[in-house]
C-alpha cells in the first residue's frame, strides 16, 4: 500500500547542503577541542594514571610512559597530527591524501576507546575509581574531548529520502533511524585520496622498506604482549589506528606503491618475516611465530581451492595430516611401524605425494559435485581421515598409526649437519629451536606463495577462477572442468602435505586429535576457512593476516576459556555483515570498488 | 585432443559450398515430452544461418544438443566429418564456439581475462609450465594476450580491456561474449539471442560484425526473434515449430511460406470457429506445456 513515494512537500529536513556536525559545537571549536584534545592525551600519558604497580605494565611513573600507555599515546598522537593537518599546517599534508576529518574522527576514537579501556580496566582490577592518579582522569578527559570535538566536525549530510505520508509512526521511526544511520556513515566516509605524486623510485622502495619494519614492529609487539589487557589495548589501538589511517587515504597510496613494486614488496615482506626471531630474546614467542607460519601456509594452500577454483572444501586439515603422518612415519620415529629414517627432503618428499595421492583420491569422486554438496563430502572425507588414523592402532584395524596415541618423539631434523633441534649463535643473536623451524618453515610459505601467484595469473589459473565464476560457461569455453579442479584440490593437497612434514617435527607428536574439523586451537578446517574467509579469498595477503590474528587472539586471549568458539562466530558474523569481501580486498575487488560510479558497489559473495 | 589444426580461418569468404555441421535427425526426449524431433541442419562453410521459431519452439535445446551440453537422444552430429564428441569443452577444442541466450560471462573476471579464458583449447601450458615459467611460457602468454587484444579491438572492446565484465554495459556483454567466443578460433559460431534487449542502432552494430565474422571464414548458426535482423543477414533461415523443422530456404521463401506466419500468428478463422478454437486451445496448452519444461532445460546450469 505504501507506494506514494511522489510526496516530497512534507520534508520538514533540513536542505541538502547541510553540513552540520554531528553534535552541537560550532566546527571551528570542534576542530581545536579535537586538535587540543589529542596533544593533551599525548601528555597525559606521561603521567601517572595509577598509584600501585599492581595493574601489569606498571603505570605509576611520571615522564615515562609504559604498557597500555604507550599505546594510548601512539593513538593521541595520531589524532593530534590529524587534527594539525586538517589545519593545512605545511608538511603535514601528506598524511591526509582523502581528507583528514574522517580519519580524525576514527583517530580520536581509537585514542578514546583505549584510553578509556585502560582507565575502566585500572578501576575493575583494582576496585574503584580511587586507584586513578590525575593522570588518568587527564587522559580519559582529554580524549573524550577530543572525540566530541572530532564529531563536531562538519559532515557532508545525506539528503534524507522523503517521507510517505501514509507511513505508520513505526515506519516513520524506522526511516528516520535509517537517516540517521546514513549520516553517521557519512561522517566516517573518506573522499577518494588525490593522485600520488611521482616518486623517485628509489623512494618508494624507501616508502615499502619503512612500511614493511613499521608492519614488522607492530606484529612483533603484538605477539609479544605479556598480559591480556595489553593485547585488548593492542587490538584497539592497532584495529582503529589502521581504520584511521585507512580513512586518510594513506593505506590506499601505499598499496599503489607496492603494487608497483610487487616483486620487491614480497621479497621484503620475507626478509621482513625473517627478521622477527632477532627481534626475540627468547624462544617462547618464536614458537607462536612457527605455528602462525603453519598455519598461514596452510590456508594459504586452501585458498587456492577455495579462492581461486571456489570449491570449498571443510576437510582441507585432513591433507595436513596425511603429509604429517606420512612424513613422521618415516622420518625415525620409534613407534612409526617403518623402520626407516629418511633425510629431510625424502621426508618431504614422501609426505607431499602422500598428500597428493590423497587429494586425488578423494577429488576424483568428489569433484563430480558442486557447491553445498562438495562441501559437505569433504566435511565427511575429513572425519573420515581422522576416524581412520584414530583406528589404525593393531585393535581395532592394521598398527599404521599407533591409535589416538599417535606417532611420538619424532626427532629433530638435521639439515646438512645443522642440528635444527639445538640453538645456535647466529651475529650474537641466539636462535632456538623454534627459531630454526621458523625459517625453515618460512622457506615452505615462500614456496606455497611462488605457486600461488605464479599459477594463479597463468592459463590454468583463469581457468579456476572461470569455473569459479561459471562453470558451464567455462566447459563451454573449452576447458575441461573435471581435469581443471582436480590439479586445483591435488595442488591445495600437496601443499598441505608439504606444510605437514614440518609440522610433525616441529610438534614431535602427530595424533589424530590434531586434525578436526572445529576445536578451539587452530590449524582445523573451520579456522583453517575462517582463515581464508577474513583475510579474503583470491589474495596472497589475506590468508596470512587472517590466519595471524586467529591463531594470536586465542592464544592470547587466554580468560575467554569457554566462549572462545562464541566471540570467534560472533566476529566472523560481524565480519561478513560489514565487510564480505575480507580484511583485503583483492584485484579484482578493488576494480569494483573504482567503478562504483557505474555499477552498484554491493557486493555478491563469490566462491563458495 | 582431437583437431587442433581443423580450426584455422581457412573458408575463404563466398567459398560456400563445404559442408562443415550436418546434424541429422537428431532428437530430444525429456522424459516424455520430445523437445526436438528429428531436425536436420547443415551449415556450410562462409555461410549464416539463422535459426527461428516461436517461444518454446525447441531453439535453445537444439542449440545445447549441438555444443555437447545435451546428449541427443538420437542421431547425430557431425562437424566437420566428424561426429561430435559428447562433452561441451571437447566440442569447443572440435571449432564449435558458442554464446549464450542469458549472458554469461565471467563477471569478476576483467574483460581482457574472460577473452584469454577463451584462448584455453588453444593454448597447452600446464601447471607445471606456470609454476616454472620458462621462456615457452612467456612466449604462449605473450601471443594470447595479443591475440585477445586483436579480437577486442575487432569487436570494438579494446578501450576496455582491464574494466570487470560485470560493469560493462548490456550490449558490451554480448559482444564481449562474441569475442569470448571467437578466441578458441572457431570454424562455426553459435549465436543464441544475440541481440536480445538491444536498440536499433545495437542491432545494426551487431548485424556488421556477425558479418565482419562470416567475412574471416567463420560460419555463423544464429537464433533471433528480431526478424528483420534475421532476413537481412541470413543466406538460409530454418524454422523450428514445436521442435519440428517447418521450413527451410532463404528469406523470401520462409516469409512467404503460410505455415510460418500461422505459427507465429495463429490460423486464420475459417467456417468453424468452435473447431478452431478448440484446436487454439489445444495449441496454448501444447505450447505452455512446452515453454514450461524448455524453460526448465534451458537452465544449463543444472545439470
Amino acid at each position: 500500500m505504501t507506494t506514494q513515494t511522489t510526496a516530497p512537500d512534507n520534508t520538514g529536513a533540513p536542505a541538502a547542503d547541510d553540513t552540520s556536525g554531528l553534535i552541537g559545537i560550532p566546527p571551528r571549536v570542534g576542530r581545536a577541542l579535537a586538535t587540543g584534545g589529542g596533544v593533551l592525551t599525548v601528555v597525559s600519558t606521561f603521567l601517572a594514571w595509577t598509584w600501585t604497580a599492581e595493574f601489569p605494565g606498571d603505570l605509576t611513573v611520571y615522564g615515562y610512559p609504559g604498557g597500555l600507555q604507550v599505546l594510548v599515546l601512539v593513538a593521541g598522537a595520531l589524532t593530534a597530527l590529524f587534527g594539525l593537518a586538517s589545519y593545512d599546517v605545511k608538511g603535514l599534508r601528506w598524511l591526509v591524501p582523502a581528507g583528514a576529518d574522517a580519519a580524525l574522527r576514527v583517530a580520536a576514537l581509537a585514542a578514546f576507546a583505549t584510553a578509556w579501556y585502560t582507565v575502566v580496566a585500572i578501576s575493575a582490577q583494582l576496585g574503584g575509581v580511587v586507584n586513578l592518579e590525575p593522570g588518568g582522569y587527564v587522559a580519559a578527559a582529554a580524549t573524550l574531548i577530543a572525540l566530541l570535538g572530532s564529531l563536531a566536525l562538519p559532515v557532508q549530510r545525506p539528503e534524507p529520502d522523503p517521507f510517505d505520508p501514509d507511513d505508520t509512526g513505526w515506519e516513520q521511526f524506522k526511516h528516520t533511524s535509517s537517516h540517521n544511520w546514513q549520516v553517521v556513515k557519512a561522517a566516517f566516509a573518506s573522499g577518494t585520496p588525490r593522485p600520488l605524486r611521482a616518486l623517485p623510485s628509489y623512494a618508494e622502495i624507501l616508502v615499502i622498506v619503512a612500511v614493511l619494519a613499521v608492519g614488522l614492529f607492530v606484529f612483533t609487539y603484538g605477539i609479544g604482549t605479556e598480559y591480556d589487557e595489553l593485547f585488548v589495548g593492542f587490538l584497539i589501538t592497532a584495529g582503529l589506528g589502521f581504520a584511521a589511517l585507512n580513512k586518510s587515504g594513506l593505506i590506499a597510496q601505499v598499496s599503489e606503491i607496492t603494487a608497483r613494486h610487487q616483486n620487491i614488496t614480497v621479497c621484503g615482506a620475507f626478509v621482513a618475516a625473517a627478521c622477527f626471531p632477532f627481534t626475540q630474546s627468547d624462544d617462547q614467542y618464536a614458537t607462536i611465530g612457527v605455528y602462525i607460519l603453519i598455519f598461514a601456509t596452510v590456508a594459504l594452500g586452501l585458498n587456492i581451492v577455495v579462492g581461486l577454483a571456489g570449491l570449498l572444501d571443510l576437510g582441507y586439515v585432513a591433507f595436513l595430516g596425511v603429509g604429517a603422518y606420512a612424513a613422521s612415519m618415516v622420518s625415525g620415529s620409534p613407534s612409526s611401524p617403518f623402520d626407516l629414517h629418511l633425510p629431510f627432503w625424502g621426508a618431504v618428499l614422501v609426505g607431499a605425494a602422500a598428500s597428493l595421492i590423497f587429494g586425488v583420491l578423494i577429488g576424483a569422486p568428489t569433484l563430480r559435485l558442486r557447491g553445498d554438496y562438495l562441501a559437505i563430502v569433504t566435511l565427511g572425507f575429513g572425519e573420515i581421515f581422522r576416524i581412520t588414523a584414530n583406528n589404525l592402532d593393531g585393535t581395532s584395524g592394521p598398527d599404521v598409526t599407533n591409535g589416538s596415541n599417535g606417532i611420538s618423539s619424532i626427532p629433530d631434523l638435521s639439515i646438512l649437519g645443522f642440528d635444527m633441534g639445538l640453538p645456535h649463535d647466529i651475529g650474537g643473536f641466539t636462535i632456538g629451536r623454534f627459531a630454526n623451524y621458523f625459517f625453515l618453515m618460512l622457506v615452505i610459505t615462500a614456496v606455497v606463495v611462488l605457486v600461488f601467484r605464479r599459477s594463479g595469473d597463468s592459463r590454468i589459473g583463469r581457468a579456476w577462477v572461470a569455473i569459479r565464476e561459471d562453470e558451464t560457461a567455462a566447459l563451454a569455453m573449452g576447458i575441461n572442468g573435471f581435469r581443471v579442479k582436480l590439479i586445483a584440490f591435488a595442488v591445495g593437497a600437496s601443499l598441505a602435505g608439504l606444510a605437514g612434514t614440518v609440522q610433525a617435527h616441529v610438534t614431535y607428536t602427530v595424533t589424530p586429535e590434531q586434525y578436526l574439523f572445529a576445536g578451539t586451537t587452530p590449524p582445523n578446517s573451520a579456522f583453517l576457512l575462517a582463515a581464508v574467509v577474513l583475510g579474503g579469498m583470491g589474495t596472497i595477503a589475506g590468508p596470512l593476516i587472517g590466519a595471524s590474528l586467529l591463531f594470536l587472539i586465542p592464544n592470547k586471549l587466554q580468560f575467554l576459556d569457554d566462549y572462545q568458539l562464541f566471540a570467534f562466530g560472533l566476529a566472523l558474523v560481524l565480519l561478513m555483515r560489514f565487510r564480505p569481501e575480507g580484511l583485503i580486498a583483492n584485484r579484482r575487488r578493488k576494480l569494483e570498488f573504482h567503478e562504483e560510479a557505474e555499477a552498484p558497489t554491493t557486493l555478491s559473495k563469490t566462491g563458495a | 585432443m582431437m583437431t587442433t589444426d581443423t580450426t584455422t580461418t581457412g573458408g575463404a569468404p563466398g567459398a560456400t559450398g563445404t559442408t562443415i555441421l550436418d546434424a541429422r535427425g537428431v532428437t530430444m526426449r525429456f522424459g516424455g515430452l520430445t523437445a526436438v524431433d528429428s531436425v536436420d541442419l547443415t551449415v556450410s562453410s562462409g555461410e549464416i544461418v539463422g535459426l527461428i521459431g516461436p517461444n518454446g519452439a525447441g531453439k535453445t535445446t537444439f542449440f545445447n544438443c549441438l555444443t555437447g551440453l545435451y546428449v541427443p537422444t538420437e542421431g547425430e552430429v557431425r562437424y566437420r566429418d566428424r561426429v561430435l564428441p559428447a562433452k561441451s569443452f571437447k566440442v569447443t577444442a572440435a571449432g564449435i564456439a558458442r554464446t549464450f541466450q542469458n549472458i554469461r560471462l565471467f563477471s569478476n573476471m576483467t574483460v581482457l581475462e574472460n577473452v584469454l579464458v577463451g584462448r584455453h583449447t588453444r593454448t597447452k601450458e600446464g601447471f607445471w609450465s606456470a609454476v616454472l615459467r620458462g621462456p615457452g611460457f612467456h612466449k604462449a602468454e605473450k601471443a594470447s594476450r595479443e591475440r585477445a587484444l586483436e579480437l577486442l579491438e575487432f569487436v570494438g572492446l579494446a578501450a576496455k580491456a582491464d574494466h570487470l565484465a560485470r560493469n560493462l554495459p548490456y550490449g558490451e556483454q554480448r559482444k564481449l561474449e562474441i569475442a569470448r567466443a571467437l578466441a578458441s578460433e572457431p570454424g562455426l559460431l553459435l549465436l543464441d539471442e544475440p541481440t536480445a534487449g538491444m536498440n536499433p542502432q545495437e542491432t545494426r552494430a551487431t548485424e556488421e560484425l556477425v558479418f565482419a565474422i562470416r567475412d574471416q571464414g567463420i560460419a555463423v548458426l544464429v537464433i533471433e526473434h528480431d526478424m528483420r535482423f534475421i532476413f537481412n543477414l541470413c543466406d538460409r533461415v530454418a524454422v523450428l515449430v514445436q521442435g519440428q523443422k517447418l521450413v527451410e530456404g532463404d528469406s523470401a521463401t520462409v516469409q512467404g511460406d503460410e505455415r510460418v506466419v500461422a505459427a507465429y500468428l495463429g490460423e486464420p478463422l475459417e467456417n468453424d470457429p468452435g473447431a478452431a478454437e478448440a484446436a487454439e486451445v489445444e495449441a496454448a496448452e501444447a505450447a505452455q506445456a512446452d515453454t514450461t519444461t524448455d524453460t526448465a532445460a534451458g537452465k544449463e546450469n543444472d545439470r
